[in-house]
């Protein structure tokens, strides 16, 4: 990342908006992510309905960065790591706000199995220490961005492979609980839904973190198995 | 890149070696080394007074005309190093055109001005001469807005047009390189486009090097560029890496206007 400033300070001023738009929207998904998962926990299912509004926030950010970066562009034409930033955070808020679609998913799987009287607590063990790793992977991501830090971003991209294993690991178990008692087959789908999310939150702070590597160093890691193994 | 043209085979058409340049005592380009690639365009790019406009003047040796210059090293061209001493200037120039920054045609008739430079080096019949203007014009992109006033003087052309003019004049003797020094930045924008699209063309036949001050037209219309500093090259590569990944800071800085 280039440290220096440029001849013209609006488009420094340009640039350091966009980064803090970004920041802000993380922020917000994490906090969303955070509070889907306190809810799962707790079945203080009132929160749902905060979480699908603040949704709509997320949503709008998106828009108006993405909007953002159009602008840098038509104006200033960046090039060489401006150009990178800017192509690197219109990819970014994608993943940001599919994220906070996932924590939407989860608030909204969390009100089904409450509603139905069931407590999830007891199915699925490792859900939360699964939201607590995809959540310490958003967190990390959105560091690697603010720090412009590549071995950060590397960090998060292996932690995926952890996130994917437990995820199978909650699948099986959840498979075992329905073969041994078929009535727990519909709470069991809803937490499959929510651990499904919960890894897909994963996918997308690794694809935010191969974004901070191609904005640091202009290597395009996606697809291939560098860092992920 | 598109692959097409990674794959293909690059031949250096100008061969730069240990080249330094002189304006008196003053060193203006040192130790440079560089292949300008047949049919391809390389842009130089750099602060004002960095070297690229001195770099594309030896290249045909147009400093001759200026008394305390000198270059030194090796500049080789189709096989000769244009340095020495007892280069024909005429002939090197009829291989390395030149296009400047205003439009300079000459003070006589459209067609004069593509068939001066042609009378010079070849002898032609009247009617071989009208079609190497006619081709000249074609080239040049020129050739439909004049055909019917081959006749008027050159400089009654718009400013877009006179450099189009100058364009054919250059490429008329059919050189095997075209220099082009900021060939755009008398021209509004639209002719400016024109140009662009034009070096797009002519790079099929000659192999062409521009100085721009626009970045954005050495992203445009080269396949490679060059970044000088202070009369040192700083970094060559492909065009489409040097402006989304030039591997030197002070290119980076320059490329995307953090230089003071």
């Amino acid at each position: 990342m280039n440290e220096s400033l440029h001849l013209s300070s609006q488009f420094d001023e340009d640039l350091s908006r966009l980064r803090s738009h970004v920041l802000q929207m993380g922020g917000l998904v994490e906090t969303q992510v955070s509070a889907a998962i306190d809810a799962y926990a707790t079945g203080e299912v009132a929160s749902v309905k905060t979480i699908v509004e603040t949704d709509r926030k997320i949503n709008d950010l998106e828009k108006a960065i993405d909007d953002d970066c159009a602008h840098v562009i038509a104006k200033r034409q960046p090039a060489a790591s401006d150009l990178r930033l800017v192509l690197g955070i219109s990819k970014i808020v994608t993943d940001l706000e599919r994220a906070g679609d996932e924590a939407k998913k989860i608030a909204k799987g969390v009100r089904r199995i409450y509603e139905a009287g069931h407590m999830p607590a007891q199915y699925g063990v490792g859900i939360r220490h699964l939201a607590e790793a995809a959540l310490v992977m958003v967190r990390q991501s959105l560091d690697a961005f603010a720090r412009q830090d590549a071995e950060l971003a590397g960090a998060v991209i292996r932690a995926d492979n952890d996130v994917d294993v437990e995820f199978k690991s909650i699948i099986r178990q959840l498979i075992t609980h329905m073969m041994e008692d078929p009535r727990t087959i519909t709470v069991s789908i809803d937490i499959i839904s929510i651990a499904r999310a919960i890894e897909r939150i994963g996918d997308h702070a690794k694809n935010v973190s191969e974004q901070v590597i191609f904005v640091v160093e202009g290597r395009d890691i996606r697809h291939t198995k560098e860092l992920s193994k | 890149m598109p692959v097409e043209k990674a794959q293909e085979a690059l031949i250096p058409q100008i061969s730069m070696k240990n080249l330094n340049f002189y304006y008196g005592k003053a060193l203006a380009l040192k130790n440079i080394n560089l292949d300008i690639y047949k049919g391809h365009v390389t842009a130089f790019i750099g602060p004002s007074g960095c070297g690229k406009s001195t770099l594309l003047r030896t290249i045909n040796r147009m400093y001759d005309l200026y008394p305390g210059q000198h270059a030194e090293g090796q500049l080789i061209v189709d096989g000769k190093n244009i340095l020495d001493k007892g280069v024909d200037t005429i002939e090197l120039r009829a291989k390395v055109g030149m296009v400047f920054q205003k439009p300079t045609p000459f003070p006589m008739s459209i067609y004069d001005n593509i068939a001066f430079g042609v009378r010079m080096h070849e002898k032609l019949s009247r009617n071989q001469m009208d079609d190497r203007v006619e081709w000249a014009l074609t080239k040049a992109a020129l050739w439909t807005e004049v055909k019917d006033k081959l006749n008027a003087p050159g400089t009654g052309l718009s400013g877009g047009q006179q450099q189009r003019l100058c364009i054919a004049r250059g490429v008329a003797v059919k050189p095997q390189v075209l220099l082009l020094d900021e060939p755009t930045s008398a021209l509004d924008p639209i002719s400016t486009m024109r140009i662009e699209e034009l070096i797009h063309e002519l790079k099929r036949d000659f192999t062409i090097a521009i100085v721009t001050h626009n970045m954005q037209q050495a992203a445009r219309v080269s396949d490679f560029t060059a970044y000088m500093y202070l009369g040192e090259m700083v970094e060559f590569g492909k065009t489409d890496e040097i402006f989304i990944k030039p591997k030197d800071k002070r290119t980076e800085d320059y490329i995307t206007g953090r230089m003071g």
